[in-house]
């Protein structure tokens, strides 16, 4: 078996709101104030494989972008291990904790936010290169040129700014610029979320030719199945902080197994003309400071028993390369 | 014709355009569109087509440098484009209410939620405040609502998107309207959200002979809600039809390419089709036919502009070279 290039372990993320001064003080009179606690990922287990496309899926506040942040290293983690290529990041020295850094690259849904409008793309696209030594000093525009014509930006456009291009342009700005340091991997949040569908196409497109020119793997993190499913190899699904379906992309469409991701598949719009009956997902996703007892899922779930109230499911695997949380998978085993 | 037989909404060769520094800014420009009773319609299009701003025309939200240059926006007999402002703001949220992408726009974030419903009932209506609640009260539990009392004590920043678009989607209903223009109401939303709040916009528009216009980017939304679709590009509707026929039978290249490009199950390993270049700017458009220079089958006759070809009832599209006749 090929050695994944990522390895994910147990990583957890907490978010604490500390007691402010003056509940310090109201403590004292015996007010009861607690800190806040928000496990935004709770014990995210995944291992991604070189040259993948791993999609992954939920509803807002299911703790996708912590994860990404985390491995891009945007946000600290409070527990668990990231493996990069079988050495945990904990053990790296200077340099493969920098060789790491460079080569896990991010592109951001809002292609408004994440460019400095006061840099020109020659900057914005030539300054990480030149800073870490992959290229010299007198040969950047030559570079950003070069990397401006494989995104399908005229090469001519590199002293402009970035309030100069449309959405779907700044986009291959913020491709460019991740691929500007050679990376290996790529991680998608919500890349193509806020563009048009002509322009999506257009971005999805040039995201699998990059892949098959440099060999790039994708963390392709979305909330539009669609998406996910036409460009993914394997499909995670969480919900609340936690994964709860893992399997390749045409078993998880064809046979979901999570009662959540089956609901979300019905969710799905399809371009099928005529009278379309959702069965809407009861109830929203509950607040993560207050995440229900045993399985998250449970309040939502059609199939809920007694067991799933009390007893938290662990990610187990159901099939060859399939993984799922969900006690239900017992009961039919038995 | 009889009342019964008459379109609820008639827009004739709308024009809107914008007067800036840098020039005319067409954003909508002969639009057409026609709406029955209880009819949805489905107004698709991409950023920049126009779409929005067709809403807005209809409402009478346009600000300067915007101005309704021509055309008529006919509603159940008088023509919305000359009738004084003071009727105009009658109708506005009594007979004609829209639903915004954003909730926030909607509601004001220092009111509590039943403050605002209570006057939106009131502004209208020579109506006890008690009354006016019940009412609050009864809307909320129509759209789907937990719990419907503790939300109306709720300010907006207590609730969560998806219940913000659905309050807003209640104040919307609460004067029974006989048209609800909603721009892009779901596109913020999750897949889950998104779906309960296709499924219960639907039912109601269903129940009350409420007359909708979803407006959106995502043709997949509307596949599944609206009766008739009308596909906008630069300004114009360039083909207009029932769901299943605009969808299975596309006859504009664009709607064709539009339809192309969303990924599916089938396009799975495959390129997806796009639609070559970008949207053209609104201020300098090609001569003739907008979506020419995009086009693969634009000929020397695309330089002049084409008429809407109707092929049936309520099916047209403007295209010198529609898909049909090529195959």
């Amino acid at each position: 078996m090929t050695q994944p290039i990522l390895e994910l372990r147990g990583l957890t993320k907490t978010f604490v709101k500390p007691v402010s001064v003056a509940g310090h003080i109201a403590n004292l009179f015996g007010a009861r104030q607690k800190k806040v606690e928000v496990r935004a990922a709770a014990g995210v287990d995944l291992a991604v494989l070189p040259g993948e496309v791993v999609g992954i899926v939920g509803e807002s506040g299911c703790g996708k972008s912590t994860v990404a942040r985390m491995l891009a290293g945007i946000s600290s983690r409070t527990e668990g291990d990231i493996l990069w290529k079988g050495v945990s990041d904990r053990a790296m020295t200077a340099d493969q904790k920098r060789d790491f850094a460079l080569q896990v690259q991010m592109i951001f849904q809002d292609p408004f936010a994440s460019l400095n409008p006061r840099m020109q793309v020659l900057d914005i696209i030539g300054e990480a290169p030149v800073c870490h030594g992959i290229i010299p000093a007198s040969e950047k525009r030559a570079y950003v040129t070069a990397l401006m014509e494989k995104v399908g930006l005229s090469g001519a456009y590199a002293d402009r700014f970035p309030h100069q291009f449309s959405g779907g342009q700044r986009q291959r700005i913020g491709i460019a610029r991740a691929l500007a340091v050679k990376p290996k991997l790529i991680i998608c949040d919500e890349a193509v979320a806020a563009l048009d569908v002509s322009i999506q196409a257009q971005v999805l497109n040039l995201f699998m030719d990059l892949r098959d020119e440099f060999g790039l793997t994708y963390l392709f993190i979305s909330h539009n199945l669609g998406v996910v499913e036409h460009i993914s190899d394997r499909v995670v699904i969480m919900y609340l902080g936690r994964v709860v379906e893992i399997a390749p992309t045409e078993a998880l469409f064809s046979d979901p197994n999570h009662p959540y991701t089956r609901l979300l598949m019905e969710q799905l719009p399809v371009l099928e003309p005529g009278a379309r009956d959702y069965q809407p997902i009861r109830g929203e996703l509950p607040s993560p400071l207050a995440p229900p007892p045993g399985c998250p899922f449970h309040p939502r779930c059609p199939a809920a028993t007694a067991r799933c109230r009390a007893e938290a499911p662990a990610l187990r695997p159901i099939a060859a390369d399939r993984l799922s949380a969900c006690h239900l998978n017992d009961r039919t085993a038995v | 014709m009889t009342a019964a037989e008459r379109p609820l909404l008639s827009v004739e060769r709308l024009q809107t355009h914008f007067h800036t520094r840098a020039g005319v800014v067409k954003a909508v420009d002969g639009v057409d569109l026609t709406l029955r009773r209880g009819e949805i319609l489905g107004l698709v299009g991409e950023s920049g087509s126009g779409k929005s701003i067709t809403g807005f025309s209809i409402l009478g939200l346009i600000d300067p440098p915007g101005r309704i240059s021509g055309g008529r926006i006919g509603f159940d007999g008088r023509d919305l484009v000359t009738l004084p402002e003071a009727e105009r703001r009658r109708l506005r949220g009594k007979d004609i209410a829209m639903i915004f992408q954003d909730p926030s726009m909607t509601l004001n974030p220092v009111l509590r939620i039943d403050t605002q419903m209570i006057e939106a009932v009131q502004a209208h209506e020579k109506i006890s405040r008690q009354a006016a609640l019940r009412r609050a009260r009864d809307v909320l539990v129509a759209v789907g609502i937990p719990s419907p009392d503790e939300r109306l004590q709720a300010y907006p920043f207590e609730l969560s998107g998806g219940m913000r678009q659905r309050i807003a989607i209640a104040i919307a209903m609460i004067n029974r309207p006989r048209l609800i223009i909603a721009d892009e109401p779901t596109t913020a939303l999750d897949v889950s959200i998104q779906g309960q709040i296709i499924h219960e916009v639907k039912a109601l528009c269903r129940q009350t002979g409420t007359a909708l216009i979803w407006i959106t980017h995502d043709l997949a939304v509307v596949a599944g809600l609206a009766d008739r679709i009308a596909v906008m590009y630069a300004g114009r509707v360039v083909e207009t039809g029932t769901t299943a026929e605009v969808i299975r039978n596309p006859q504009h290249p664009y709607t064709q390419g539009l339809i192309a490009s969303v990924p599916s199950r089938e396009t799975r390993g495959h390129r997806l089709y796009q639609i070559p270049g970008m949207t053209p700017s609104l201020l300098n458009l090609p001569p003739g036919c907008a979506f020419s220079a995009r086009c693969a089958h634009a000929t020397e006759t695309c330089r002049t502009a084409p008429e809407l070809t109707e092929t049936g009832a309520g099916r047209a599209f403007r295209c010198w070279h529609p898909v049909g006749d090529r195959r």
